[in-house]
């Protein structure tokens, strides 16, 4: 899965994702306030902090979804640009995972994992539906093929979210609280794919309220708020010692009491 | 305690079918006052209905090809059936006829195939129907070419020149209209406000005054030595005023499939015209069907306005057979006609696009 088949720019020893000084407004609104980090290949990278804090419109700006006005972004060696061939470039080598899935409803389980296949990499219709079926399997739900998206539940659509994603081989993964518009009993099952991809030596940026994933992979855990990474740490000392006075009452408050 | 140690197997649901009186039991008498509400509303469709029936069928006279033939008790459809060639032709002599009927044979034939959704090849042929296809059937009409005599369109008429005019319409209408609506959504400012003026434009003016503009108007600015077809004239004015309506049903559309579906497309690498092409439009389209084929009907009644420029369409070649000395007084016979024609059209269009939305339904 860590195969790099993509042509990219750098060696292995450069950083997978490199951001220096990002800032970003809403208007007047200063969402992202310098922002400096760095995410190595093969890392597994959790964010978390309260609602509003910024998370989704960090992990968007790395695959320009949102636009960011000051700073660098680099990613797999690609400096993003306003450039749309670049910008192009950087998001066949980034697959995202949405809150709400968002899966193609018009299209099949097989076709919503071949699209970018067929007409992004080009490949041929045989060879892309291999590759998609390859990974349905993995997400376990390869029986579910030739369904819509509207005939399957929450944790069905979401794996298949993340085997179309897969599909186009990226080098990170971009998760936007792929949990949290899922009923209780269907996170488990999205959190075992998530747990299986990071054994396999992905390289992920998850934002999640998932602490127990976050103390079983990330390498790093991330607390944002209003627009700041506040505290950095692995997981041990997050959320053990945790620095930061905001730190621990948002852990206070998110572990339970 | 009971613990369940097997699961129960799935069964066939019950046959909820209950035949005619089944139907009629649940539907019409299921109650003293809804029994007495379709018992009076039977009776008065009865009422209105027979004598319709009994003029229009029964006492109606159907054979013989002059006016001695008409009873004068019911309807004397002998008046449709002596004028049926011109109803159908227009002015297209008599001997280039044929042309006209290969024409409306391919068509029926590209619109079946098209239609039905078993037959292969649908990009091929789709491809055919809109690019070979127009090409064929104008040089086929309008001859000229390969040794065809020329037949100005000045001598086109009937049917044939509605279903010109609709078809045209329709197919130029569509495709305009939807980019139209992605430039009215345009980040490009330019490309913006160019489509949000021709749309407003043309939504803003009655097609009355299109058609009379296109006619009147459009020669006084041109000038004399450019010779513009007068039905060449009326049929970019139809497509540009219906593609505005048009760009407003798509755009409706385009509003409401969820932004999460464009970025999930650009997460993936897709670029804008993929975007558009393989994710946002056809759901858009989808969601719009009875919109869009809402304003195909309009668009084909509204062809019958084409008669105030001066060219004979269905209803324009109706009405001037009211006037033959010969066959005076059967204006009821020509417009119900007239109208049956229109409705078996717009019904057909209506019936296929229910069709269509339903196969095209993926449980969302
Ligand atoms: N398009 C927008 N225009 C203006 N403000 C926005 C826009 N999108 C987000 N914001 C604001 O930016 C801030 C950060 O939003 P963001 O979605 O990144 O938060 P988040 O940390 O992901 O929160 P949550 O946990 O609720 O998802 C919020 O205060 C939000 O109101
Ligand atoms: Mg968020």
């Amino acid at each position: 899965m860590t195969a790099n088949n993509s042509a990219s720019a750098s060696s292995a020893d450069t950083p997978m994702i490199e951001v220096e000084g990002l800032n970003k407004w809403y208007g007047d609104f200063h969402v992202l306030r310098d922002i400096d980090l760095t995410v190595g290949r093969g890392e597994r990278i959790v964010v978390c902090g309260p609602s509003g804090s910024g998370k989704s419109t960090l992990i968007r700006c790395f695959n320009h979804l949102e636009e960011h006005q000051q700073g660098r972004i680099t990613v797999d060696g690609v400096t993003m640009t306003q450039d749309i061939k670049r910008i192009e470039q950087i998001r066949r080598n980034v697959g995202m995972v949405f809150q709400h899935f968002n899966l193609f409803p018009h299209l099949s389980v097989l076709d919503n994992c071949c699209i970018s296949q067929t007409w992004v990499q080009k490949k041929p219709r045989v060879e892309a539906e291999k590759t998609a079926r390859e990974f349905l399997e993995r997400v376990q739900i390869a029986d579910q093929a030739d369904k819509y998206p509207g005939q399957l539940s929450g944790g069905q659509q979401q794996r298949v979210a993340i085997a179309r994603a897969l599909c186009m081989r990226p080098e990170v993964m971009l998760f936007d609280e792929p949990t949290s518009a899922l009923d209780p009993e269907m996170i488990k099952e999205v959190l075992d794919v998530m747990v299986e991809l990071a054994h396999d030596g992905m390289t992920m940026l998850c934002v999640t309220h998932e602490m127990g994933f976050a103390k079983t992979v990330a390498d790093r855990v991330i607390f944002m708020d209003q627009g700041q990474i506040i505290e950095q740490a692995p997981p041990e000392t997050f959320f053990n010692n945790p620095e930061s006075e905001r730190t621990k009452l948002f852990l206070s408050q998110i572990l339970g009491h | 305690m009971t613990t369940r140690t097997e699961m129960i197997e799935a069964r066939r649901p019950p046959d909820m079918r209950r035949g005619v009186v089944g139907w009629l039991r649940a539907n019409l008498f299921n109650g003293p006052l809804n029994s007495v509400l379709s018992v009076i509303t039977m009776v008065l469709l009865a009422m209105m209905l027979w004598p319709m029936a009994k003029w229009a069928l029964i006492d109606a006279d159907w054979l013989g090809s002059t006016r001695e033939a008409c009873s004068g008790e019911g309807a004397c459809w002998v008046f449709i059936s002596a004028r049926f060639e011109t109803i159908i032709y227009g002015f297209y002599p008599d001997p280039e006829r044929w042309r006209v009927n290969s024409v409306l044979a391919m068509m029926t034939l590209l619109v079946a195939w098209l239609a039905i959704p078993r037959l292969p090849a649908k990009r091929w042929v789709g491809a055919f129907a809109l690019v070979g296809f127009p090409i064929l059937a104008y040089v086929l009409l309008n001859g000229g070419h390969f040794g065809l005599v020329e037949v100005p369109t000045r001598e086109w008429g009937g049917l044939m020149l509605t279903l010109t005019v609709a078809t045209v319409g329709i197919v130029g209408s569509l495709p305009i209209g939807v980019v139209l609506a992605l430039g009215r959504r345009s980040q490009m400012p330019l490309v913006r406000s160019l489509c949000v003026v021709f749309i407003e434009f043309w939504r803003g003016v009655p097609l009355i005054t299109v058609l009379f503009m296109a006619s009147v108007m459009l020669p006084l600015f041109v000038p004399t030595e450019v010779e513009f077809d007068k039905l060449l004239r009326a049929l970019i004015g139809i497509m540009f005023f219906w593609s505005a309506y048009m760009a407003e049903v798509v755009r409706g559309g385009l509003q409401a499939i969820p932004s999460g579906q464009e970025e999930a497309a650009k997460a993936l690498g897709l670029g804008y015209w993929r975007r558009m092409g393989l994710i946002v439009l056809p759901q858009a389209l989808k969601m719009v069907i009875p919109g869009i084929v809402n304003t195909f009907i309009a668009l084909f009644k509204d062809t019958s306005l084409v008669l105030i420029i001066g060219l004979f369409d269905l209803l324009a070649i109706i009405r001037a057979g009211l006037t033959d000395s010969d066959w005076l007084g059967f204006a009821t016979e020509g417009y119900v006609f007239a109208a049956l024609m229109f409705w078996v059209f717009c019904f057909s269009m209506s019936r296929y696009s229910q069709y269509i939305e339903r196969r095209l339904h993926t449980g969302h």
